[in-house]
């Protein structure tokens, strides 16, 4: 019963080759056929019914199909910060205003907090206006932020960086938190004040009304094998309808996707961009351990024209835990880099690997993050529904910090939408209530101001300088003028169009892990806790099965191989004759979103897979 | 005859979870580690709910015996189709020392107070592997047991039961009332699905304390330490068989 992820992949092709019949007897024209079409060997990659819809199946025929429905006043998809905080405003609102309100939140994940990721290095802002009595609540802000260091790395030294008071990244007041905590104790809290939560189904698909509006949501249904048909086991998923639905997908939502297209909520706007953001929690040392310390790096072993960078959070809960991690900025051209084994690499620069030698590895884990800021803000609402948090995205980059503007977005949410949901008549056009007071209260709010003042940093790295340039750009129009300039920079398009074919760029060389600082991948995979039902269609879905072999391993060397934090795709060579086939190991999905953001053909499709299953991150 | 089955379910570290061992060697960190129900436990609650819908028993009654989490495991068992639960309250030092011999003495204390013609448990549970509390409940029962089962049908009042045994599969008879635990292969578990676990809202999960039920829960055994297992050794490769006998020789093997 052991998950596949488990066995390295010399192993599944060891398992491959003897379990699978070779088909000597095929004519030779089969073989050419074979290396170009990979979905004719044998079995599709694909077999989600996003792609191969079950109305046309006839393993489907006769399947009841109906589905359980229910009805509340608002649901909520995704239960973290800005989910969350929703949910619970809305609740203190109806408590205030003695008026009944089901609120029901959806969250993929087995328990709340089980999906969150982050450095984190919070701005308690958001979290205060909550929750005045914060601490008497409990919530679990145990470190506050007394010692801040910059730099810029080199191979073997650091160039520290004073951080004046003014600039982005300078931490006084803020605390560094483990977000899936404060997320858990947020679910807690929203429990108590009598919000539905309900961890382990996955919002899978939108539902709509007649009149185009948004009706609410399905969950994902279940017992549906690897080949996609149904099994004895299988269920429908469940509809919940709702007056307002809110979408909190977190980065790159795939209903959100969905939703911009239908709604056509991205024509206004810039494209997204976006980072990966690799993490670990490290027991160390006690007498390295220096609680309340956040360090910070640019540099080594990046480029000056590769984004990214670095932090080391040592907190201050009763045992010498620190939380570090490695952010890369999507846009990379270079399809030979691996943002996994940057971060290996960059653990044993001598600043960094004097705080973890001694130490041991106790969680891993990825994610991808929001890059572009004011600029990529998409229209944030719709008839029937509307975006918060890092789905639409209100990250201040510069900062690294998005929590506080993703609750914030939740709580303004709500407050939007309660009046409506809770007045005497329905007061709408649509079936759907459109809250457009949402947008226009966003647009007033620090929120707003506040991704004004740094829209022009994270753009400003695209010169020739590259980093240095950003930084000096920074310091003059950030640190003196507040972000007041008249122009807006732009980004460069959609990450996924950055990267240069292979045989322009140089391979990297990247030193072997060395088993104390520095990790494999499958082992670091294996931390992360990740695992999902073996017997299901595998939920990354490609538009096209040919296109991996044809265009990304022919063009660009395969470079999902390398942007992956979790091993889910391989290049093997086929059982029979040459040629390869992309093998998707889905179980190992720590559901990121980098593979859906960076597939330079974008003919990836990152869709839910049965709730429950994913990574099992216990305070990340 | 009251049709009633007693299902017992344990709240376990989920399988995939990587687990911790204490910096004080003391037990494994459970703190907000994931948490599921023992997958031989979901095995048994399958079979009570399917024997219930081919109407050979009348009630399914889901226990647990742990902390407050534990009822999120009992509310799964509701929601695959026990109709009702009960929570035996026990935590902190009681809970630590929790095994076998205290849970068998509560399921045989509470099969006497609801009058259960049958128990399912699982056959072990996936974090201590102690493949006890079925056995030590039929003996304090004086009932006859059908473990490790893999095969299980009702005649009459008596249950035909196929075990997996080393050798193969055992076919034996037995009588009611009597303990069953559940293998691999019985059945496959239905989902916990979404409208199941709203309606399961509404069932009734009684609190129970072990005095109660006159049950004491000192335990017999003492932990000492607990260690990761050790690192395994790389091995060596040799190019001949001189080498290869010179080398056991040396590490006084042969």
């Amino acid at each position: 019963m052991l998950p596949a992820s488990r066995f390295s992949c010399k192993a599944h092709r060891c398992i491959r080759a003897l379990t699978t019949v070779p088909t000597e007897h095929a004519a030779p024209q089969l073989y050419t056929s074979i290396q170009r079409r990979t979905c004719s060997s044998a079995s599709r990659i694909t077999t989600h019914y996003t792609i191969h819809p079950r109305e046309k199946d006839s393993r489907w025929e006769g399947v009841e199909m109906e589905r359980f429905g229910d009805e509340a006043d608002v649901v909520i998809v995704g239960g973290g910060p800005a989910g969350l905080s929703a949910a619970i405003r809305l609740k203190q609102l109806a408590n205030e205003h003695e008026k009944e309100l089901r609120v029901c939140v959806v969250e993929k994940a087995p328990q709340i907090g089980a999906h969150t990721l982050s450095g984190a290095c919070l701005e308690p802002s958001a979290l205060f206006e909550l929750f005045p009595d914060w601490k008497e609540r409990g919530a679990p802000l145990h470190t506050p932020v007394t010692e801040d260091i910059f730099s810029i790395f080199t191979e073997k030294h650091r160039i520290p960086i004073p951080i004046l008071p003014g600039l982005p990244m300078q931490n006084h007041g803020n605390y560094l938190v483990r977000l899936g905590n404060l997320v858990r104790w947020l679910g807690e809290q929203a429990e108590e004040l009598g919000v539905e939560l309900y961890p382990g189904y996955a919002a899978a698909e939108v539902l709509f009304h007649e009149d185009g509006s948004v009706k609410g949501i399905a969950t994902n249904d279940v017992g549906i094998a690897k080949d996609g048909s149904p099994k004895d086991v299988f269920e429908r998923g469940m509809e919940l309808h709702a007056k307002v639905t809110l979408f909190g997908e977190g980065c790159h939502g795939h209903l959100a996707k969905q939703l911009y297209k239908q709604f056509n909520l991205r024509e206004n706007c810039e494209p997204q961009t976006y980072a990966i953001g690799l993490k670990e929690l490290w027991m160390i040392d006690e007498k390295k351990w220096k609680p309340g310390r956040a360090e910070h790096s640019v540099g080594w072993p990046l480029n000056r024209h590769t984004y990214g960078g670095s932090f080391v959070y040592h907190l201050n809960e009763g045992e010498p835990l620190v939380a570090l991690g490695f952010v890369v900025g999507l846009d990379y051209s270079n399809p030979y880099l691996s943002p996994f084994r940057e971060f290996q690499r960059w653990k044993h620069h001598p600043f960094v690997s004097s705080t973890l030698e001694g130490g041991q590895r106790i969680a891993y884990g990825a994610r991808a993050l929001n890059e572009g800021g004011f600029q990529s803000i998409p229209k944030l609402t719709f008839p029937g529904g509307l975006l918060i948090g890092c789905s639409p995205g209100f990250m201040n980059v510069p900062k690294i910090k998005g929590t506080h503007t993703a609750m914030k977005s939740g709580m303004l949410a709500a407050e939007a939408i309660f009046p409506k949901v809770t007045a005497e008549s329905l007061d709408s056009e649509t079936a759907g209530i459109h809250v457009h007071e949402y947008a226009e209260n966003l647009k007033s709010s620090w929120v707003w101001k506040e991704l004004y003042s740094v829209r022009n940093i994270r753009p400003s790295f695209h010169n020739y300088f590259g980093l240095y340039g950003g930084m000096v750009y920074t310091g003059i129009f950030y640190w003196i003028f507040r972000g007041k300039e008249p122009w807006t920079l732009k980004h460069c398009g959609l990450d996924a169009h950055q990267l240069k074919p292979a045989k322009e760029c140089t391979p990297i060389e990247y030193p072997k892990p060395d088993g104390k600082i520095s990790f494999d991948l499958l082992s670091s995979v294996a931390l992360s806790g990740t695992n999902h039902e073996g017997d299901q269609p595998p939920h990354l879905t490609l538009k096209d099965d040919g296109v991996p072999v044809a265009r990304n391993l022919a063009i660009y060397d395969g470079p999902e191989q390398r942007f992956c934090p979790a091993g889910v795709y391989e290049y093997v060579p086929v059982e029979t004759g040459d040629g390869m086939r992309l093998q998707i190991n889905a179980q190992n999905c720590v559901h990121c979103k980098t593979c859906d953001i960076k597939d330079p053909s974008q003919n990836i499709n990152w869709v839910v897979p049965e709730g429950g299953g994913g990574p099992a991150y216990n305070g990340m | 005859m009251s049709g009633r089955v007693l299902v017992g379910v344990k709240r376990v570290i989920d399988y995939a979870v990587k687990i911790r061992v204490k910096p004080d060697n003391s037990g494994i960190v459970t703190d907000g580690v994931k948490h599921s129900m023992n997958p031989f436990c979901e095995i048994a609650v399958e079979e009570a709910v399917k024997m219930k819908e081919k109407k050979l028993i009348k009630e399914v009654v889901a226990v647990s015996c742990g902390p407050q989490q534990s009822q999120e495991t009992i509310r799964t068992a509701l929601a695959m189709g026990a109709d009702r639960g009960i929570h035996v309250e026990v935590s902190g030092k009681d809970y630590e020392t929790l095994g076998p011999l205290q849970v068998s003495k509560i399921m045989a204390a509470l099969a006497k107070k609801e009058d259960a013609q049958l128990i399912i448990l699982g056959k072990q549970a996936i974090d201590d592997d102690c493949n006890q509390t079925g056995q030590m409940t039929a003996a304090l029962l004086d009932w006859p047991q059908g473990t490790f089962a893999s095969e299980v049908s009702l005649e009459g009042d008596k249950i035909k039961v196929v075990r997996e045994i080393d050798g193969g599969l055992e076919t034996i008879k037995i009588n009611t009332p009597a303990v069953l635990t559940a293998d691999l292969r019985l059945n496959t578990p239905r989902y916990a699905t979404l409208p199941n676990i709203m309606k399961a809202k509404k069932k009734k999960i009684a609190n129970v304390k072990p005095a109660d039920l006159g049950v004491d829960l000192t335990s017999r055994l003492e932990v000492l330490r607990v260690d990761e297992p050790p690192q395994r050794q790389a091995g060596m490769k040799v190019e001949t068989v001189e080498d290869l006998v010179g080398k056991l020789k040396e590490s006084g093997k042969v």
